[in-house]
């Protein structure tokens, strides 16, 4: 048994259970615990078990491609990664773009957060908490009645969740269960009522009819979704409303659809997502494990600039700080740009630093891939059975701000706004508090980190009509330009030059870092939200996010382990962007060695 | 692949397993949803008529965009896909079982449907040092790939990564990504590239299958003709401009409010072959061009090394837009002499040449 020095009582003497692959997120990421006789977690050691190399491929391309390839680095927060790696280019080249092209960001970049956490909610977590088959004993009738009484939603009638039930039904009769075979049904850690599990099942299929209409203002702006256009100094697509040739840009039924969309967004969370949510939560609020760091350590970045060029903390809508040591009364400035601030470690990753064991700034950033297992490694590299979270277990870096491993996510951003005393964010998480009748502790559990980022989608939708008004606003005073082109032409680029950009994905903070010498990518950092959660192991022996909330669980089977991913998808893991991480040039690439 | 309409009770009985142990089967397969028996029979009888064709997804180096979107597909609407078309038994993206609940799938569906399952792949292998960058499961996603490829009927690489190896494999390819036709060699291939595909392009190849129960008609290269045998500029709404040589000259300048063409802003229409200014995106609501940047060149072999996205095509010849991906072939995605730049000082020159003898000849 051992304390470690961010306050976890680890203690590996117990079983040991392995959940590989973890499902239902983005990329690949097995989690070993060890549970005591009791079945409760006494021990969670997380692993990233993919790598890209996307930073490496990045060194002498033209900085102005490096939003497509960054792009790459995860299709599900698609453009977030384009939009960090062109404010991290124009930060190095001193470009500003004009304000239209910041509204047209924020809208593509809010779209990203409503899309994603409705989808994460009804297609990537509800499983955890909705008995799919348990929605066969309902009676539609009654299940009606809890909806209309929950929500004025119009697809409501007793007919309706019959046709749903009807349909459920023939799907399980085939005995092709497809997504849903081989699941936890009827595990008691279901504690929804049938009516509910069918409403939610009702829901699932209509977000999913739904989210495809969201991401069509990806399409509107950037041509295509996923993975939309982006433009070093502004945005490609240029406004014209009555012009010669206005059929081919944004034009008056372009805008329009954007409205309409917006409008829908704002109508499907208040009235499906936000009344699911809570009623999700009622059944679930004796549920409150899952907290981890959450109540500890917290960052955010800050994102949505109200105006264009201007990323203070002042103009930023989402909050920007760091909390550490549970102390609420004091949020800390972030500056990425700061050496003593952000650091990355990888005495527990599959990487190795000349001077090992030192923290590195992106800006100083090196990873060198070597692969090793462990002296207490179970199997060997061809099938790992059980993992040595003594030695090097993960592909995931551990960074850490100041020295402390950090949760990030949208549970983050609420937290840093509510200790800001920001009506935006204290607000709804008191009313939420309020409706459950559950105390400000609730919020640091996996429930308190999927009912935020339900808040957040609801906030998100709502500041989309802000960016939209904006941007009409702004066309009406005069004002179509949606590029800044002085300086496209690498002749007028200086020799040498660094930037740093950041966004807050859905997921939490995200930064790209990128060094320009003689018009070409010199090197390219990130530090992605899953690599702060999803964090090994430091050398002072600090636990990351993930590993922090799977404490003190207890699993009714472990065997049947619904506790675990429930947690870890309250999260919305995305494990191709954690794992990409590359070198300076003419390192060696990789040193495989199996003990 | 006329064996499809064979049922899976066929497909038992075949293997010997006699009547009994299928009534067994069932019986498991109700008790392990806390159904009654009931539901056994009904189980038993969807069973003995035509059952849903099973499809495995499996996730190698990527990013997930392909999933994402697939899920983007208005016709067929995703939920009718998944619940009436196929039996989509693995996906790891969104299905409910995790952990050794499912992997036990993989095998079942292997041994139960050998020969008959569809393995639909995103992303691709890493080949270096044994396979280590890439271990879902705790093995080597090339060794999971090649196992699970042995018994499947066909297999459709979705995107650029399965398709060409995409960014991962962009040089210096870090860890041997290696697209899946350089792994597997004894299956029929489908390739449907795009970074990610078209939504309906992903749904309509599958659908294609279900439907006329045959393998689409492939190029030279593995793709599916219906959607991949014509480039981007042969049927860009743009392409007026282009031949009357009206050109974007900078972003955002008066000519891209006119919507003329993005050529000279580095578009690789002129060399892709894709659906993206036919189908178009998300519902048919835009594509890059209509939206005002270049086409990237996504769904082609290697278009991460093909030099910036905003230089400029110059070095492909000018052909026809009767020519097809066959006719051409590998040779159009690289070098093949006289330029499109060329083209566009001589399409002026051509049209007038045209209107000339169109006069003559009224």
């Amino acid at each position: 048994m051992a304390t470690t020095p961010n306050g976890f009582n680890l203690d590996n003497s117990g079983r040991r259970v392995v959940v590989d692959p973890v499902t239902r997120i983005e990329g690949h990421l097995r989690v070993e615990v060890n549970v005591d006789e009791n079945n409760v977690i006494r021990n969670a050691v997380s692993t990233g078990t993919m790598w890209r190399g996307l930073e490496l491929i990045l060194q002498g391309r033209d900085p102005r491609d490096a939003w497509a390839f960054t792009q790459r680095i995860c299709g599900v927060c698609t453009g977030t990664h384009a939009l960090t790696s062109v404010r991290a280019v124009e930060d190095a080249l001193d470009i500003s773009i004009p304000e239209n092209a910041n509204s047209i960001r924020n809208l593509m970049q809010l779209t990203l957060q409503v899309h994603d956490h409705l989808v994460h909610f009804y297609h990537l977590h509800a499983l955890d908490w909705v008995d799919v088959v348990s929605a066969l004993n309902a009676d539609p009738k009654a299940t009606s009645e809890l909806a209309q009484s929950i929500s004025k939603w119009p697809l409501s009638s007793p007919g309706y969740f019959k046709d749903v039930q009807g349909r459920l039904k023939k799907f399980v009769e085939s005995g092709q269960l497809g997504p849903f075979k081989n699941a936890y049904w009827g595990h008691p850690a279901y504690k929804l009522p049938a009516e509910a599990n069918l409403m939610a099942v009702a829901h699932y299929l209509e977000a999913l009819d739904f989210q495809k209409d969201i991401v069509k203002i990806h399409a509107i702006f950037g041509g295509k979704n996923p993975h939309p256009n982006w433009l070093v100094g502004g945005v490609p697509c240029a406004i014209n409303l009555d012009g010669e040739g206005s059929v081919g840009a944004i034009n008056m039924e372009r805008l329009n659809m954007v409205s309409s969309i917006i409008d829908r967004c704002i109508e499907f969370t208040e009235q499906v997502y936000i009344p699911d949510l809570l009623a999700v939560a009622s059944f679930y609020k004796g549920w409150l494990y899952g907290g981890g760091l959450s109540s500890k350590s917290v960052l955010s970045y800050g994102d949505i600039p109200d105006h264009a060029n201007d990323y203070s903390a002042a103009n930023l809508m989402l909050p920007r700080g760091a909390i550490i040591n549970g102390d609420l009364s004091t949020v800390h400035e972030v500056d990425q740009r700061d050496p003593e601030q952000i650091q990355e470690f990888v005495d527990h990753s599959w990487y190795t630093y000349e001077g090992d064991a030192k923290g590195l700034h992106p800006f100083d950033g090196q990873t060198n891939p070597h692969f090793e297992l462990g002296a207490g490694v179970k199997g060997d590299a061809k099938r790992i059975v059980n993992i040595d979270e003594n030695a090097k277990y993960s592909w995931i870096k551990a960074p850490r701000w100041r020295g402390h491993a950090m949760e990030v996510g949208p549970l983050s951003r609420y937290i840093i706004g509510y200790a800001q005393g920001n009506p935006e964010f204290k607000e709804p998480v008191e009313a939420v508090l309020k409706h459950l009748d559950a105390p400000v502790s609730a919020l640091f559990s996996t429930l308190g980190r999927t009912a935020a980022r339900g808040l957040e989608c609801q906030w998100a939708a709502h500041k989309m009509r802000y960016f939209f008004d904006k941007l009409i606003a702004n066309i009406k005073a005069g004002d179509s330009a949606t590029a800044n082109t002085a300086k496209w032409d690498p002749a007028a680029w200086p020799k040498s030059a660094k930037g740093a950009g950041f966004t807050e994905a859905p997921r939490g903070a995200l930064g790209h870092w990128v060094e320009i010498a003689d018009g070409k990518i010199k090197s390219y950092q990130c530090i992605v939200p899953t690599t702060w959660n999803g964090s090994p192991r430091d050398a002072q022996g600090n636990i990351g996010a993930f590993e922090a909330s799977l404490m003190d669980t207890p699993m009714a089977d472990p065997e049947q382990p619904l506790e675990i991913i429930r947690t870890l998808h309250s999260f919305d893991p995305c494990l191709a962007c954690s794992t990409h991480v590359m070198s300076p040039d003419g390192q060696e690439m990789a040193e495989v060695k199996v003990r | 692949m006329g064996e499809t309409t064979e049922t899976f009770y066929d497909v038992i009985r075949r293997q010997g397993i006699s009547r009994r142990s299928f009534m067994k089967f069932c019986s498991l397969t109700a008790a392990s949803l806390g159904l009654g028996p009931a539901f056994a029979a009904k189980i038993a009888n969807a069973m003995e008529t035509k059952p849903r064709i099973p499809v495995l997804w499996l996730h190698g180096l990527e990013c997930t965009c392909c999933s994402e979107s697939f899920i983007r597909s208005a016709h067929p609407l995703v939920k009718d896909v998944v619940l009436s078309m196929i039996s989509l038994d693995y996906d790891d993206t969104i299905m409910a079982a995790a952990g050794h609940q499912a992997e036990a799938i993989l095998e079942e569906v292997k041994t139960q449907y050998k020969g008959r399952y569809i393995l639909a792949v995103e992303g691709n292998p890493p080949l270096k040092d044994g396979g280590v960058y890439c271990m879902p499961g705790g093995t080597p996603f090339v060794d999971k790939l090649k196992y699970m490829a042995e018994d499947a009927q066909a297999i459709i690489s979705w995107g650029s990564c399965a398709s060409w190896g995409c960014v991962q494999a962009a040089k210096p390819n870090p860890t041997e990504a290696t697209p899946v036709h350089k792994v597997i060699k004894d299956k029929p291939i489908i390739k449907v590239p795009g970074c990610p595909p078209i939504a309906e392009v992903m749904t309509g190849v599958l659908t294609y299958i279900l439907t006329f129960e045959r393998m689409p008609d492939l190029d030279r290269q593995g793709r599916p003709k219906m959607f991949y045998s014509q480039r981007i500029h042969d049927k860009c709404y743009r392409r007026p401009h282009f031949d009357a040589g009206q050109f974007v000259e900078a972003w955002d300048d008066d000519n891209a409010r006119k919507g003329y063409c993005l050529y000279k802003m580095g578009c690789k229409g002129p060399t892709t072959y894709n659906a993206c200014s036919t189908t178009r995106w998300n519902e048919g609501v835009s594509f890059p061009i209509q939206s005002g940047h270049g086409c990237i060149g996504c769904s082609e072999d290697g278009f991460w090394d093909n030099g910036s996205f905003y230089d400029r095509v110059t070095d492909i010849k000018q052909f026809g837009i009767e020519s097809t991906a066959d006719k051409v072939g590998v040779a159009a995605a690289t070098t093949v002499g006289a330029a499109v730049a060329a083209h566009a000082a001589l399409s002026l020159v051509k049209r007038a040449q045209q209107k000339g003898s169109q006069s003559d000849e009224n």
